[in-house]
């Protein structure tokens, strides 16, 4: 089958491209880096079916880190390249185009965001800078779609330019030249939005702004996420599933074995959805009515930020703390996914230039940063104990976070490399690839969460009703009780964490802890281990030594954070 | 023509890029992203206690740690 890849700068479009050719939907976003891994997706070329696949972004074909060196192995194994570039920066693009004209491929170039260059005042001789190139140009619009018929139609006609090796310097001069001629620029005053941009990205009125639009953020976040829990989840559960349950429960003889599995154990003859813990009961409250709000809220939320060109932005302002933790401002971009979930925030820090920093990033998040589903879990839990413990909780982890980034980069070898980064416009985000993004999310989170959520919930059942789960807390006993001041019964939690965080915590409530105990609780449960999904990550981009260190780190971490929270509270 | 530093120029201040003074891994990075000998660049501010500084090449905006914008020398414009 024939290969089409498609490739350009970071940030020009390619992912939305991407999804218009084949349909199938990549998550986009304005900064640069959101692909870092390459998608591949099919489309019908006449009779013909072809692969397309959509390739991280890169400057050049010399790589810089390890997204872009996935870009540039990508070439050689392309039949027809789709140079998507960014029409409001012609020049820079360009560099580009002419290094993948002399692979002796096929190149089309769609010049992409050709609107918004048209509103910059940017005006481009299309005929002029096809011809010079001697390959097809076609402006294109792919948020909308404009120019999509006309870019598969010229597929057919690719042909490979002839083209000889350059030297670097005789690229940029070529670039310099056809510029000149195809490019003119109509020079105009600075609009209130431009304004606006230069306000957020300096120190002293940036920085109130970031701490507002973070605060802002989780107060959205909350609210929405608590909306949809009060308002619409917990009255259907209550009105339409508790009813249907209890009458499965009467089925069952109200009792045993088979009952405790799948209805749960009934607390003073009814049931409890965060204290039974059977399949039907717990196992389905906890992803529907007690995390999926929060999912749905962080995750439009998110959306918004990202496509609004904010992060990097944010990136600029916290590099000079960063670089503190080892990490350079960029890396605040994988920190904030991973607050959604740890897998795609770890698989984000590909954007980051070093091993070392990828390590620092990848562990940091692992410990510090707790996912969506388990601060659902955490505020569930606590959040009827007023502000203060939540807050404790949250504090304990940002100052484990800074004090362990401050650690590695003293003791890890090597130095955190500078940072580099496109600042992309402010964008209105588009509110359809907004919302296709969070459907696209949310479905993501179910398929993934579901059965290893229904899969804890009955292991957690079999190995009580088996007895091991007393042996088990007997064994770690010495630990959780005398070191973290938690009862023997808290071992399964910590244990069952491994599987699901947000399972874990709900496991906590029939506990009857104190406030103190949930609070070390909700702490040493986000810090010690990663869940499966987070670990298999680690494994894959970090290797089994690496991931060894960081699990390793991890555990001493939270024993160390959870043992000086119970005995100073 | 003096010569100095990103580093040095006011905030909001316009030059001429005339040349790198560090290795060719960084400037090739650099170039990559339009900054390169003959450019017209602005320095729209930086971050204090050596942060990163933020300039504008043509129609991008760069965001570049302090350390590397001192080894960018440019020619101010009168």
């Amino acid at each position: 089958m024939r290969k089409i890849l498609l490739i350009g700068n970071p940030n020009v479009g390619k992912s939305v491209v991407f999804s218009r050719l084949t349909g199938v939907h990549v998550i986009s976003s304005n900064y640069p880096g959101t692909t870092v891994e390459y998608t591949k997706g099919y489309m019908l070329l006449g009779e013909e079916k072809v692969e397309v696949i959509d390739v991280p972004g890169t400057y050049t074909l010399s790589p810089t880190c390890k997204a872009e060196e996935v870009a540039c192995q990508m070439v050689k194994e392309g039949d027809i390249i789709i140079n998507v570039v960014d029409a409001t920066n012609l020049e820079r693009n360009l560099y580009l185009t002419l290094e993948l004209m002399e692979q002796k491929v096929p190149v089309i170039v769609a010049l992409n965001l050709f609107d918004e260059a048209g509103h910059n005042g940017i005006e481009i001789d299309i005929e002029a800078l096809a011809s010079w190139l001697g390959v097809p140009v076609v402006p294109t619009v792919a948020v909308t779609g404009q120019g999509f018929a006309m870019l598969t139609a010229e597929i057919f006609r690719a042909r490979t330019p002839v083209v000889r090796q350059h030297s670097l310097i005789e690229r940029w001069e070529d670039v310099g030249k056809l510029i000149s001629r195809v490019q003119k620029i109509e020079q105009r005053r600075h609009t209130l939005l431009e304004r606006f941009q230069d306000l957020t990205i300096k120190p002293l009125t940036g920085l109130p702004f970031a701490l507002v639009i973070a605060l802002l953020s989780f107060a959205v976040v909350r609210f929405i996420g608590e909306g949809l829990i009060n308002y619409l989840m917990n009255p259907l559960f209550n009105s339409f599933y508790t009813p249907l349950l209890m009458k499965l429960s009467q089925l069952l003889g109200g009792g045993g074995f088979w009952h405790d599995i799948v209805v749960g154990r009934l607390i003073n003859g009814s049931i409890d959805y965060f204290q039974s813990f059977g399949l039907l009961s717990t196992g389905l409250y906890i992803e529907l009515g007690a995390v999926l709000p929060y999912i749905i809220s962080f995750y439009l939320v998110l959306g918004l930020l990202e496509d609004s060109g904010y992060l990097p932005r944010l990136a600029v302002l916290l590099d000079t703390f960063l670089h503190r933790l080892g990490l350079h401002g960029f890396a605040i971009v994988p920190t904030i996914l991973g607050f959604g979930c740890n897998v795609p925030g770890i698989m984000a820090t590909r954007i980051l230039e070093s091993k070392r920093e990828r390590f620092i990033a990848s562990t940091l998040i692992s410990i510090g940063v707790p996912c969506s589903a388990l601060q659902a879990m955490i505020i569930g839990v606590l959040g009827h104990y007023g502000a203060r413990p939540l807050l404790t909780v949250y504090l304990s982890l940002f100052v484990s976070w800074i004090v362990l980034g401050f650690i590695l980069n003293r003791a890890l070898p090597g130095f955190s490399p500078e940072l580099l980064l496109e600042i992309p416009p402010y964008r209105l985000p588009p509110l359809k690839i907004v919302f296709t993004k969070l459907k696209y999310r949310v479905k993501a989170f179910l398929l993934e969460a579901f059965p290893i959520v229904l899969a804890g919930v009955g292991i957690v059942n079999l190995l009580y009703l088996s007895g091991l789960f007393n042996l088990l807390a007997n064994i770690a006993a010495p630990i959780v009780s005398g070191l973290l001041g938690l009862p023997k019964a808290a071992v399964m939690p910590i244990v069952i964490g491994f599987l699901r965080k947000d399972v874990a915590m709900g496991m906590l409530l029939p506990l009857g802890l104190t406030v103190k105990q949930l609070i070390v609780a909700s702490v040493v449960l986000s810090m010690f281990f990663p869940c499966i999904a987070t670990f298999v990550v680690l494994l894959r981009e970090l290797g089994a030594r690496e991931t060894a260190k960081a699990t390793a780190i991890m555990i001493f971490a939270s024993l160390f954070v959870g043992g000086l929270l119970n005995f100073f509270l | 023509m003096k010569k100095v530093s990103l580093v040095n120029l006011a905030d909001g201040e316009s030059a001429t890029v005339v040349g790198f003074d560090s290795g060719h891994g960084a400037s090739a990075r650099l170039e990559a992203m339009g900054i390169r000998v003959g450019k017209k660049i602005k320095k729209l501010g930086g971050m204090f206690m050596k942060g990163p500084i933020t300039v504008e090449v043509g129609q991008t905006r760069v965001g570049m740690g302090h350390g590397m914008a001192s080894k960018v020398m440019v020619e101010p414009d009168q």
